[in-house]
């Protein structure tokens, strides 16, 4: 922390490599991200009838009411959905870095699980769960004679939407709270703070980074997320309000387009707020190696309590991934508590196509997921260690993709590059790595903003040292940062590998090829029919096996390199 | 591209180039649709099975991706044909030029099926398949709500119920908007908008796709939905709880297939078109997974016996008139009419409703004149309408909508004032229901 001072002035004149870095990712984003998506939003700003530029129909946004009062759900929703979020993710990160756990790895692996639901078969299986008939409430009113609507208008958005973002909080929390300084604990407890005190003063505000990286995101995602209003047919909210308009057929309106600028202009500034809140502090800590925080073993009563709110919040959590599971093995499921019998059908008529959808799903959110890592932690190294100008605009711009609504990308995507034609006659569009990059620039702002948290943990003084011995930036970068960022960069590129296994509404406009096509393409075919509900779902469970698998060894490896840290150093403190 | 896809476009190209040679239709033949997996892997084998040698290649997309998409990649076109219910987005890519003219040489298929034209006029796209609007509820949720069995379309404005129905927004489901529009040409504009407004008040949500409204019933998640016949069947065939009725006045909806402009497998294209329209292809519209109703009549010979039949049955379709031209005009205004005054102000409609229904119920039990006169009121507030009919067809309104180059209104001015004007007449409608309902106690 001493450090403060030094930091600033550590700012050297930036390498001719960092130009050429800032160069390419600038390109990249300029040609997959703004111009696909500024060829189809510029209707915004155009005169209906001439095409003349005017801001007239920003105008006519906040003169409609419907349009102010979606703003105010939007925002009230989004706030309430982060302290819910929180609630559900505290505990969890605290409980399972913080003490001697049993089961530490399953719960970080099973508490991601959420951020993984696979469209149309979740909503479905939500529905019949805490719906308005679905089984609890089946139960309470045959029980007690009353219903709880937990999916019911604005606060129903707050619930399902805090079940299904949280992870981004637990995820990048956890890896703060694993890269805290067990020097700066120990300090604080010679000093006399223990209990809620040392959380509260000592270790919370370390990871504040990890927490405000998780919360900005679940933040901005609430508010740019279409899907879970119009699942509960909460329809004055701003991005369904775009959703509905751009996506209505033979409609010529720019209102859809105005409020995409909208969406845009807000997450950008929510983004720029949260790193305001962490600017001109210091977060880094020198000492690697402690392998974080103690950990601490618990009484038996402690230990009892963890356990007992671990569970009740892992139940409330996948609750929807167990509906999930019943609705996967149902013959018929209507008005009742649980389905009338069971079935393994479904699985057989999935089991032969689906291979290929795997092995896309797979292909895809692992390029997607890399191609996120490294540029957010390109573009989290030029933002906190460099000078150069332009590089918040890449920090806004990949921030930005998040608002994008899929289906403005997915057009974007056709109109920019259609027309670019192959040797062979075929358009530049119809490749499955279009697919590929349409994911990645979606799923950028969670990467980015995991290795920007942990960069802000890592002092400077370690690049400094690394430098005076001689190394160059380049194997500084790669013997010291990369590896002190392993943590942030795995919690990144498992949330964006994670999330992109699922995402369907770019996917839609641009699958070409049944062949070429992932799990959420044909998840999305099956549920348009009564009968593909059954086999919907049994894709919807295999996709999220799939993505839980993964995790799980990601976390594998992060816990092997944590432990091979800890190991030596460890023995001589 | 892929692995595959490579050797799949080469399969393509070798195709285009020898079909504008030899008219034997080959090779891979893409379609773009909105219809599941259930409607088209039948035809997809049967097809594939009539002309050896093909490949149909179904690209599953809504309706809407699909028009967008098609619209997009004009340029380069690798689309053969859009196969899909809705015919506003045939319209739509009609009138940006991205159909293809054709003449289907099938024979035995009649001018019109119910009221509807079956066929494009111009000939940019064919009806292949009917089906009726009719009414689908939950059995299971509909004891344990005690609701009684719908048969008509006005039941769904009775006060049992309220809170229990549910419909596909209009501007969202191209057949949801022909029945919105049947009732429109078959009642009057002003009559049809107040039956449309009181099944609006007992609405429990709108969605904004086509099959939201079945999936919600089959979960039972709403008791009664507004849905085309197809989807109850198919519910039905999947052994979902749930029943069915055609009222006595319902629309006939064809659905459509179109050729692509510029498609690459152009033979192909018209092979497929002709095998749909053909008696081999209307017999697949039989299969349970489908349940559609064939355009041939000669077919219906060879359906199940209780297989409801348009060109018998004359409740089916035949009793209203469908003008295709005053529905052209007004398209988007009824459909954001409806979005306004029902879809977006559903909670201030349901609140004038309820209050309605109860105030009538205080009468029922104590008569009231005074009250009686209030309720009327109530009820014609919430039934006002801020357009006339010929204002919506008016080109000053319906130019607001469709981006027509002229300055004018703009979509967002009218929908603000439209919206205000209702949200001020529910409140209005439920202050004097809440007064008649005092006067009767």
């Amino acid at each position: 922390m001493a450090l403060a001072l030094s930091r600033t002035a550590f700012r050297p004149a930036a390498t001719p490599g960092q130009w050429a870095l800032v160069g390419a990712i600038g390109l990249l984003l300029l040609f997959f991200l703004v111009l696909p998506v500024a060829t189809v939003i510029y209707v915004a700003f155009t005169e209906k009838g001439t095409g003349a530029f005017t801001l007239v129909n920003f105008l006519d946004f906040v003169r409609t009411d419907l349009f102010v009062t979606s703003f105010w759900n939007s925002v009230y929703v989004s706030a309430m959905a982060v302290a819910l979020a929180s609630v559900f993710a505290l505990p969890l990160a605290y409980i399972t870095t913080r003490f001697q756990f049993r089961g530490a790895l399953l719960i970080q692996t099973l508490g991601f699980v959420p951020l993984i639901m696979p469209p149309f078969a979740g909503a479905v299986a939500m529905q019949l769960l805490f719906g308005r008939n679905g089984s609890l409430n089946l139960l309470l009113d045959d029980w007690f004679g009353f219903k709880i609507p937990f999916m019911e208008g604005l606060n129903g958005v707050v619930f399902v939407q805090a079940v299904h973002y949280f992870p981004f909080i637990l995820v990048n929390l956890s890896a703060a709270l694993r890269n805290i300084d067990r020097a700066m604990e120990e300090a604080a407890q010679n000093l006399g703070c223990s209990g809620f005190r040392l959380f509260r003063r000592i270790v919370f505000p370390l990871a504040l980074p990890g927490y405000l990286a998780g919360a900005s995101l679940v933040f901005v995602k609430v508010f740019d997320d279409l899907a879970t209003p119009l699942l509960l047919n909460v329809k004055d909210m701003l991005a369904p309000q775009a959703y509905l308009r751009v996506t209505s057929i033979g409609i010529a309106d720019p209102m859809g387009y105005v409020i995409a600028v909208v969406l845009i202009v807000v997450s950008v500034l929510a983004m720029a707020a949260s790193a305001a809140a962490t600017r001109g502090r210091d977060y880094s800590t020198v000492q690697r190696g402690g392998g974080g925080l103690a950990k601490r073993a618990m009484t038996r009563w402690e230990s009892a309590a963890a356990y007992a709110v671990v569970f009740l919040i892992l139940a409330l959590v996948l609750a929807p991934h167990l509906g999930l599971l019943l609705l996967s093995v149902a013959t018929v499921w209507s008005f009742s508590p649980l389905p009338d019998a069971y079935t393994v059908a479904h699985y057989a008529r999935v089991f032969g196509e689906s291979s290929v959808y795997i092995k896309n799903t797979l292909l895809y959110a692992t390029l997607a997921g890399l191609i996120d890592v490294l540029l957010g932690g390109a573009i989290a190294y030029l933002v906190l260690r460099t000078r150069l100008v332009g590089r918040h605009w890449l920090d806004w711009a990949a921030s930005a993709a998040l608002a994008v609504p899929g289906v403005v990308l997915g057009i974007g995507y056709l109109r920019t590059f259609f027309g670019v034609q192959l040797p062979d006659g075929r358009s530049l569009a119809s490749l499955w790595i279009m697919i590929v990059l349409a994911l990645a620039v979606r799923r950028l702002p969670y990467a980015l903003r995991a290795c920007h948290a942990a960069l802000q943990q890592i002092a400077v003084s370690l690049e400094e040292a690394a430098e005076n011995l001689g190394a160059t930036k380049a194997r500084t970068v790669r013997r010291v940062v990369v590896p002190l960022m392993m943590g942030g960069i795995l919690a990144g590129f498992v949330s964006s590998f994670a999330t992109a296994a699922v995402e369907l509404s770019a996917t839609l406009m641009l699958v070409q090829n049944t062949s070429d096509a992932p799990l959420a393409y044909g998840l999305y075919v099956f549920m348009q029919s009564p009968a593909g509900r059954g086999p919907g779902a049994a894709l919807g469970v295999v996709a999220v096996l799939l993505v839980a698998v993964c995790t799980y060894l990601s976390h594998l490896v992060i816990e092997r390199g944590q432990r091979a840290k800890s190991a030596p150093m460890g023995a001589s403190p | 591209m892929t692995r595959s896809g490579i050797a799949l476009a080469l399969m393509a190209l070798i195709a285009g180039a020898g079909s504008a040679v030899a008219q034997a239709p080959s090779g891979k033949v893409t379609v773009i649709t909105s219809f599941s997996k259930d409607v088209t892997d039948p035809f997809k084998k049967a097809f594939e099975k009539a002309y050896p040698g093909t490949t149909l290649e179904v690209q599953n997309r809504n309706t809407n991706a699909g028009v967008k998409f098609v619209e997009e990649t004009k340029g380069n076109t690798q689309t053969d044909l859009f196969w899909a219910s809705a015919p506003d987005a045939f319209e739509v890519l009609k009138g940006k030029g991205l159909l293809q003219k054709y003449q289907p040489k099938a024979q035995g298929i009649p001018e019109t099926i119910g009221a509807f034209p079956i066929n494009d006029r111009e000939g940019f796209y064919f009806g292949f398949a009917a089906s009726g609007y009719g009414i689908m509820w939950n059995e299971r949720y509909a004891r344990a709500n005690k609701l009684p069995e719908p048969k008509e379309w006005s039941d769904l404005a009775k006060p049992a119920y309220y809170d229990h129905v549910s419909i596909a927004a209009p501007s969202r489901s191209g057949t949801t908007h022909l029945t919105i529009e049947t009732v429109l040409q078959g009642e009057g504009w002003d009559k049809g908008w107040r039956t449309l407004k009181e099944m609006g008040g007992n609405l429990r949500q709108v969605t904004e796709r086509s099959f939201g409204v079945p999936d919600a019933v089959n979960s039972g998640q709403v008791g009664v939905g507004v849905v085309i016949d197809f989807f109850a069947f198919s519910a039905q065939a999947s052994g979902f709880p749930v029943k069915f009725v055609y009222p006595s006045v319902t629309t006939i909806v064809p659905a459509n297939v179109g050729i692509v402009a510029n498609a690459p497998n152009k033979a192909g294209a018209e092979a497929f078109v002709e095998y749909l329209l053909s008696p081999a292809g209307q017999e697949v519209l039989l299969e349970p997974s489908i349940r559609r109703l064939p355009i041939n009549p000669a077919v219906y010979a060879k359906a199940p016996a209780d297989y409801p039949n348009p060109f018998k049955d004359p409740s089916l379709g035949a009793k209203v008139k469908f003008d295709v031209d005053v529905s052209e005009k007004r398209t988007a205004v009824v459909d954001t009419l409806f979005d306004q005054l029902i879809t977006f102000q559903l909670d201030a409609l349901k609140a004038a409703t309820k209050a309605i229904h109860e105030a009538e119920a205080a009468l029922a039990k104590k008569d009231n004149p005074q009250g009686r006169a209030l309720v009327g009121q109530a009820r014609d507030l919430v039934a006002a309408m801020p357009v006339t009919e010929a204002q919506a067809s008016s080109p000053e309104i319906a130019g607001a909508f469709t981006g027509a180059k002229e300055k004018g209104a703009r979509q967002a001015e009218l929908e603000q004032q439209w919206a205000a004007f209702a949200k001020e007449r529910y409140a209005q409608a439920a202050a004097k229901a809440g007064d008649a309902a005092k006067l009767a106690r």
